[in-house]
C-alpha cells in the first residue's frame, strides 16, 4: 500500500504540477463545494492529499456511536461522520478514505510516525499530548462518567472509589485509566485495565468489578444498547474536549481543519452527523464547542 | 510405549476396565453437565440470540459475519505463510552462519602474518559472540513482546510499515532464530564421521555445511520443523495487539457488535484447533514416513538423539 | 535512560509479578500435566480419551483464546476461582488474595494450557526408556502403577528434564499475554503502560524490559543445555 500510495502522489504530482504551480497563495480559501478541482496553498498538506486523492484516518473500531467496526467492514460513528466532513472539504471522495485502527494507547505515536493524515479517535485535548501532536477542534465535549448497573446505589460517585473496596474497569492508555486512579486507594486491587471497553462490560455483567469508567458519550452507548441494565452514577466529573489530532507544526493544517469545522456548524451537517450517530443514544448535543485556534 | 506397562488384561481385569471405563464416562459427562452446561444455561449463554449469527444461515447476520471471519482467516493465513517462509530462510541462514563462524573461530590463519592472522581471529570470534549473544536475547524474549518492539520501535528509526509486516517481521525474528536452533542442533548431532567424510573428499567447511549437514538436519528435524509452523499459526493471533485484522481481532470486533464473546471465541477455538490438529498429523505421518525410510536405508544410527529430539519438541511449547 | 533510574520500582514490581505468576502456573502446571500424562498411558480407555482430548484442545489452541476463556468464560460459569485464595499461600502470592480475580484466572490460563506440553515433555521421557525396562518390570509381577513409580518413572524422569525446562522457559515468555487480561502491573503491561501513558521514551522502557524477561529465561537456558550436553556425554 505504501508503495502505491507514494507512486500516486508522484504521478499526480507530475501530472498537475504546471497547473498548480502558478495557483499561488490565494489558494486554500473555502466556500467552494468539492470535487478534486478544489486548489490549495502549494506545500501544504491538504495540497498533498488533494492531489493524492487518498486519505487515511485514524480512528476507534471499538466504540458503539463514535467509530464502531460492524458486520459491514466499514467503521461507523459520529467520529467517522466529521472525518468525511473534513475529507470531503479536501475535495476527496469518501469512499478514498482509507480508515485506520488507532486505539487510545498508539494515536500519539500514529501521529508522529505518519501512520495516518489525522485522528478523529474519541481523542481528548490535554497538554500532555500537546507535546507530541497538535489538535484541531473541539468538535465536541464529553466528561468522565461512571457506569454501573442499574440496581447500584452505593456507587455515587468517583469518591465512592476512595473507601477501597469498590473495583472499576478501564482502557489500557486512555485518559479516564489515569483520572480514576488518582481516587482509588490500592490500583493493584481496585483498577483492572483492558484493551476494549467491551470486556470491561464483560468484567461487570459478571461481577468482576462494580463500575466502568470513560467518558459519558461512550458509558450512554452501552446503556442504549442495554435497555434498563446499566446507568450513569452521578455527574461528569472532568471536562473531555474531543480534538482533531494531527502533526504538531502542521499549523495551516489545524487552520484549515477549525475552518471547516466552524462551516459545518453553521451549516448543520455537524449536528446531522450527530444525530445519526451517538445521537440516537439519547446524549446531548449540546452548544457547538468554539474550536481553539493556539 | 504405554502397551508395555500393563499386561494384556484377563477376564477379571477386562471386567474390572468396562466399570472403571463406565464409572469414568458417567463421572466426566456428569462434571460438564453440573459444572459447565447448567451454569451457562442458566445464563442464557445457549440461547439462538447468541449462536445464531454463528450457526444459523437464515440468520440476517450470518452471511456478514462469516465474511469478516474469512477476512480474518485469510489474513491470518498471510501473516502465518509469509512468517513462515522468512522464519525457514533467515532460520537456515542463521544456521549456516553460526557453524561457519564456530569453524572459522577456531582456525589459526597460520600463512598470514601475525597482525592480520589475529585481526581476523578476532573478527570471527566477534561475530560469533554477536550472533550468539543476538540468539539468545531473542530466544528469551516473549514473542509478544518482540512484536511489540518492532512495532513501536521501527517507527522510531523512520521505518513504518502496514501492520501486517510488523507481524510478520515480529514472528520472523522470534521463529528464525528458534529454528535456526533446530536445525543447527540437528546439524551438530550428525555423527562426526560426516563431516570427516566430506571434508576427506576435498569439501570447504562451507560446501560440508550446505552440501552434507544441512539436509540431513532439515530430514531428521522435519517434525519438530512442521510443529514449529503450528506455533508459528497460533502466534499470529497475537497480531490483536498491533491491530492486525487477524481472526481473533475480527473477531473482537463481531463480539463488539454482536455480544456474544463466548460464543464467537468457541467458534474461533474450533477453527484454530482443526487446522493445527491437521498441521500436527501431518508432522506425525512425515515422522512415520521418516522413519520407514531410515529402515530401508539401514542408516538406523541417524536417529537423532533423545534428547535433541525432546529439545525441538519443547521448543513448540511457545505460544 | 532516566527513566531505567526514576522508575526502578516498576520494573522491580512488574518482575516480582511476573516471577510470583510464573512460579505458581510451574508448580499447577507440572502437577496437573503429570496427571494428565498419567491419564494417556493408563489402562482404562476412557482416561486415555479425555487426556488425549485434553492435550489436543490445548496444544492447538492459541493461549489468547485461552486466556480469554478463563478471564471471561469462568465469570460465566458462576466462578471467581476462589479456590486459588489458598490460605498462608496468598500471604506471599499477595495477588492471589485479592477481590480482583484477573491473576487467578490468568494463572488458571498458563496453568491449563501449559499442562499439555508439561503432559507431552513427560510422555517423550516415559518413552525414551527402553522398552525391557517396563517388560521386565511386568515380569516380575509389578502392576501398572508400580512399574510406574519404581521403574519407569525414575528413568524417564532423566530424559524429561531437558524437554521440561523447555515447556517452563516458553511459560514464562508467553507469561507475557497476562498483562492484556486484566492483570495490572506485570512486565509487560507495565511496559506498555510507560510509553503509552506516561509518555516515557520507547527505547529505555524496551531495554528494561527486556533484562527483565532475560534475567529469568537466559540463565534458565543456559542451564538446560550443561545439562543437555552432560546427558549428552554421558549417552556417548
Amino acid at each position: 500500500m505504501r508503495f502505491t500510495r507514494v507512486a500516486a502522489v508522484a504521478t499526480a504530482a507530475a501530472l498537475t504540477f504546471t497547473l498548480t504551480a502558478c495557483a499561488g497563495e490565494d489558494a486554500g480559501s473555502d466556500g467552494d463545494t468539492g470535487g478534486a478541482a478544489k486548489s490549495f496553498a502549494a506545500g501544504s498538506t491538504m495540497e498533498r492529499l488533494n492531489k493524492a486523492q487518498s486519505v487515511k484516518v485514524g480512528t476507534k473500531f471499538d466504540q458503539p456511536g463514535f467509530g464502531l467496526k460492524g458486520l459491514s467492514g466499514k467503521p461507523e460513528g459520529f467520529d467517522v461522520e466529521v472525518s468525511k466532513i473534513i475529507v470531503k472539504e479536501l475535495g476527496i471522495p469518501a469512499d478514498k478514505i482509507e480508515f485506520v485502527e488507532t486505539t487510545s494507547k498508539v494515536r500519539e505515536d500514529a501521529i508522529v510516525n505518519n501512520n495516518v493524515d489525522f485522528i478523529v479517535a474519541t481523542y481528548t485535548i490535554n497538554d500532555k499530548r500537546k507535546e507530541r501532536v497538535a489538535f484541531a477542534g473541539p468538535y465536541y465535549e464529553a466528561g468522565q462518567n461512571i457506569l454501573v448497573k442499574a440496581d447500584d446505589t452505593t456507587i455515587t460517585g468517583p469518591d465512592s472509589f476512595k473507601a477501597g473496596d469498590k473495583k472499576v474497569c478501564s482502557v489500557t492508555g486512555s485518559t479516564p485509566a489515569e483520572n480514576i486512579k488518582t481516587y482509588v486507594k490500592d490500583v493493584a486491587a481496585q483498577v483492572v485495565l483492558f484493551d476494549t471497553y467491551d470486556k470491561c462490560i464483560s468484567a461487570l455483567d459478571g461481577g468482576q468489578v462494580n463500575a466502568v469508567t470513560t467518558d459519558n458519550v461512550i458509558l450512554l452507548g452501552y446503556i442504549a444498547k442495554n435497555e434498563g441494565k446499566y446507568k450513569l452514577a452521578g455527574d461528569n466529573f472532568t471536562k473531555e474536549p474531543y480534538g482533531i489530532g494531527v502533526k504538531i507544526d502542521d499549523k495551516d493544517f489545524r487552520t484549515f481543519i477549525n475552518d471547516t469545522l466552524e462551516k459545518a456548524y453553521a451549516d448543520g451537517s455537524w449536528k446531522k452527523a450527530w444525530d445519526d450517530t451517538a445521537g440516537k443514544f439519547g446524549a446531548e448535543l449540546g452548544a457547538a464547542p468554539a474550536v481553539n485556534r493556539y | 510405549m504405554s502397551s508395555v506397562l500393563y499386561d494384556i488384561p484377563g477376564p477379571r481385569q477386562r471386567r474390572l476396565t468396562l466399570i472403571l471405563s463406565i464409572a469414568a464416562t458417567i463421572l466426566v459427562l456428569a462434571g460438564a453437565y453440573y459444572l459447565i452446561y447448567l451454569p451457562l444455561d442458566e445464563k442464557g449463554q445457549f440461547s439462538m440470540e447468541l449462536w445464531g449469527p454463528l450457526i444459523d444461515p437464515s440468520n440476517e447476520n450470518f452471511v456478514l459475519v462469516w465474511e469478516r471471519i474469512w477476512v480474518g482467516i485469510k489474513n491470518t493465513l498471510i501473516a502465518a505463510v509469509l512468517a513462515i517462509v522468512a522464519s525457514l530462510i533467515i532460520g537456515t541462514l542463521l544456521a549456516v552462519l553460526r557453524l561457519q563462524l564456530k569453524d572459522l573461530a577456531g582456525r589459526r590463519y597460520a600463512d598470514l602474518s601475525a597482525p592480520a592472522a589475529y585481526l581476523l581471529r578476532g573478527l570471527g570470534t566477534g561475530l560469533a559472540v554477536l550472533t550468539r549473544f543476538c540468539v539468545e536475547v531473542f530466544r528469551g524474549l516473549p514473542v509478544v513482546i518482540t512484536i511489540f518492539f518492532v512495532a513501536r520501535g521501527f517507527p522510531e528509526f523512520g521505518i513504518t510499515l502496514e501492520t501486517l509486516w510488523y507481524l510478520v517481521i515480529g514472528l520472523t525474528i522470534y521463529n528464525g532464530v528458534v529454528i535456526a536452533e533446530i536445525l543447527r542442533s540437528g546439524m551438530e548431532g550428525l555423527p562426526f564421521g560426516q563431516r570427516e567424510a566430506a571434508v576427506a573428499i576435498g569439501l570447504s567447511p562451507f560446501q560440508t555445511t550446505t552440501l552434507i549437514l544441512l539436509p540431513q538436519s532439515f530430514r531428521i528435524m522435519l517434525p519438530a520443523l512442521i510443529s514449529q509452523l503450528v506455533v508459528v499459526l497460533k502466534d499470529t493471533s497475537l497480531g490483536f495487539i498491533i491491530s492486525y485484522e487477524e481472526t481473533l481481532n475480527i473477531g473482537k470486533q463481531i463480539i463488539g457488535v454482536l455480544s456474544n464473546p463466548i460464543q464467537v471465541y468457541f467458534v474461533i477455538a474450533v477453527l484454530f484447533i482443526l487446522v493445527n490438529y491437521s498441521l500436527s498429523k501431518l508432522a506425525q505421518y512425515v515422522q512415520r514416513r521418516l522413519a520407514r525410510g531410515r529402515k530401508t536405508a539401514g542408516t538406523a544410527a541417524q536417529v537423532p538423539p533423545a534428547a535433541l529430539a525432546a529439545q525441538a519438541d519443547g521448543s513448540a511449547a511457545a505460544v | 535512560m532516566n527513566v531505567l533510574i526514576d522508575k526502578f520500582d516498576v520494573f522491580a514490581g512488574g518482575f516480582w509479578l511476573t516471577l510470583q505468576i510464573c512460579v505458581l502456573a510451574a508448580i499447577g502446571a507440572l502437577i496437573l500435566g503429570a496427571v494428565v500424562a498419567v491419564l494417556r498411558i493408563s489402562p482404562v480407555p476412557p482416561l486415555r480419551a479425555v487426556g488425549t482430548a485434553y492435550v489436543t484442545v490445548f496444544r492447538n489452541m492459541p493461549l489468547t483464546v485461552v486466556m480469554f476463556f478463563a478471564a471471561f468464560a469462568l465469570p460465566a460459569l458462576g466462578s471467581n476461582a476462589d479456590f486459588l485464595r489458598i490460605p498462608g499461600l496468598d500471604v506471599v502470592f499477595t495477588r492471589l488474595g485479592t477481590d480482583l480475580p484477573y491473576f487467578r484466572f490468568a494463572l488458571i490460563a498458563l496453568t491449563l494450557y501449559t499442562a499439555a506440553f508439561v503432559c507431552e515433555a513427560l510422555r517423550s521421557g516415559i518413552n525414551a526408556v527402553p522398552p525391557g525396562q517396563a517388560e521386565a518390570a511386568r515380569s516380575l509381577g509389578l502392576t501398572f502403577g508400580q512399574n510406574l513409580r519404581y521403574v519407569v518413572l525414575p528413568q524417564s524422569w532423566k530424559a524429561s528434564i531437558v524437554p521440561l525446562g523447555s515447556v517452563i522457559i516458553a511459560m514464562i515468555k508467553n507469561s507475557a499475554l497476562i498483562g492484556f487480561f486484566g492483570v495490572v502491573g506485570d512486565l509487560s503491561q507495565s511496559a506498555d503502560q510507560l510509553t503509552s501513558a506516561e509518555g516515557y521514551a520507547f527505547i529505555p522502557v524496551a531495554i528494561g524490559i527486556s533484562i527483565g524477561y532475560l534475567i529469568m529465561t537466559v540463565p534458565l537456558g543456559a542451564l538446560l543445555d550443561r545439562i543437555e550436553r552432560r546427558q549428552a556425554v554421558a549417552a556417548r
